[in-house]
């Protein structure tokens, strides 16, 4: 096999790529204990935390332009470079997931409220379980377990619904928690997305392995039933 | 898509050695094919062929055919062939005269003496090769003043004025600037509206830029040059089927 150091090249992006993946894990299970803990000062290190991730992003997206240019890769490589554009800025987002549950723990720092906390911890260990195996999996380039992880959404948007209902009751027992409770909401909502946003980095590693685009929809039939 | 080539099971020797195993090929018609391959594979000699280019050394042998407008080509008369397919070769090859005369060389040589007739085909020739703007003026200055990319462009007419079905081009860049490498390949586009061509080039992203189609050519064991895949140009630098396809346009070949 010819071509080191173009491979090595690829490998430290992809090395980048995993490290500002466990940069988002961190964030997102930062996040939810903050809530958990109303503790505002852990809340704001994710502010911080967000700015050192975009720049992370910036960074790869700039390494991999270089290579692009100045490499030319064909077939698996280019499959491989483009995906990684669309990985990281999918894992961009995920940060601002995190950074918006981050402000609802700064928001709801003083206030009392019955936070199903449980629902969204699980929520969120759901979501981050599926985010490391679908990172892993796009490393190794494994199309078959990437193909597997999108049904394990079904589970994170159950907890949701369970979240979505919970708020909705505190909302009713007393009208002046609709504010508060609207944030729970959201809170639940950005660990649903995320999750949902899994499955994006599920379906690049399927094109590199097949060089074929394609949408992994597992949950047509639930999206009926949300929220009945 | 019309079929404008017909290889079948065509095997090639120089003497002992076989250059070429068992080709099975289709040219479609008014479209670009590249054929690609490392050094030795025996893609000048499969497109050399096409114009019986190698007739000229001795011991050389073939078997199989080669299929055009329903003849093939191995059997045909080396003239008449020529007439149908014209060559552009690697470096540009003007003859020592002018401008003009390069390009009305083959037209006389086929019998036209009409002065009026001939200064239509250099013109038009001229054109359709992207060179009359930058030598109208200039027809009887010798076809070697000119610079190297205007030189093949040059050769280009001469290969058009003959009206070929299909222009062979091996390796027509590689002497070339990038400027006049890009002239040649935009020309492609044009000539592809009303010519078939089959091209041989190193240059990958020159296939991948220039060409419809790609062909891959590898050796055996025994250094025969057999064809490895042969698809869409865009299939074949983003997803192609072989392994071996993938290392060679990857540069991770060997």
């Amino acid at each position: 096999m010819s071509r080191k150091l173009f491979s090595q090249k690829i490998q430290n992006i992809k090395d980048e790529v995993l490290l500002l993946g466990s940069m988002v894990e961190e964030a997102v299970h930062k996040s939810v204990n903050a809530l958990k803990m109303r503790d505002a000062k852990l809340a704001k290190q994710i502010y911080q935390h967000d700015i050192e991730l975009n720049d992370k992003r910036f960074s790869i997206e700039n390494a991999i332009l270089i290579v692009i240019a100045t490499q030319q890769p064909m077939a698996r490589d280019l499959r491989e470079l483009a995906s990684m554009l669309d990985v990281i800025s999918e894992l961009e987002r995920m940060g601002d997931y995190a950074k918006g549950i981050a402000k609802v723990a700064v928001k709801l720092e003083n206030v009392e409220l019955k936070i199903p906390i449980k629902e969204i911890e699980t929520m969120a260990e759901l979501a981050i379980g599926m985010l490391h195996k679908a990172l892993t999996a796009f490393i190794n380039e494994d199309a078959k377990t990437a193909a597997q992880i999108p049904y394990e959404d079904d589970a994170v948007d159950r907890i949701y619904e369970d979240v979505y209902h919970k708020a909705v009751e505190l909302m009713m027992s007393d009208p002046s928690n609709v504010d508060n409770s609207n944030l729970i909401i959201w809170v639940g909502h950005n660990l649903e997305r995320l999750a949902d946003r899994v499955t994006n980095i599920c379906e690049r590693t399927v094109f590199i392995a097949t060089g074929e685009l394609m949408e992994l929809e597992v949950d047509e039939e639930d999206d009926k039933l949300e929220f009945e | 898509m019309k079929i404008q080539i017909s290889v079948k099971n065509f095997n090639f020797f120089y003497g002992k050695f076989q250059a070429l195993r068992d080709i099975n090929f289709e040219i479609p018609e008014r479209q670009i094919t590249a054929i690609i391959g490392p050094s030795g594979c025996g893609k000048s000699t499969f497109i050399r062929s096409f114009n019986r280019m190698n007739d000229l050394i001795a011991s050389v042998s073939t078997k199989g055919e080669i299929i055009l407008d329903g003849e093939n080509i191995l059997e045909l008369d080396p003239v008449t062939l020529r007439k149908k397919i014209g060559m552009v070769f690697q470096r540009p090859n003007p003859f020592p005269k002018s401008i003009y005369e390069n390009v009305a060389y083959g037209p006389r040589a086929h019998g036209i003496k009409n002065k009026n007739q001939l200064d239509e085909i250099v013109e038009k020739s001229l054109k359709d090769s992207f060179l009359w703007d930058e030598v109208k003026k200039d027809l009887n200055k010798s076809g070697l003043s000119l610079s190297g990319g205007q030189q093949q462009r040059l050769c280009i007419a001469r290969a058009l004025a003959v009206e070929p079905e299909i222009i062979l081009m091996d390796e027509p860049a590689s002497a070339l600037d990038p400027i006049a490498t890009l002239k040649i390949e935009e020309l492609m586009q044009e000539l592809k509206q009303k010519y078939t061509i089959v091209i041989v080039t190193h240059n990958m992203q020159q296939a991948a830029r220039a060409s419809d189609y790609t062909a891959f050519f590898n050796m055996l064991p025994d250094r025969a040059g057999y064809l490895v895949e042969h698809d869409f140009t865009q299939k074949i630098f983003t997803n192609p089927k072989e392994k071996i396809t993938e290392d060679y346009i990857s540069g991770r070949f060997g």
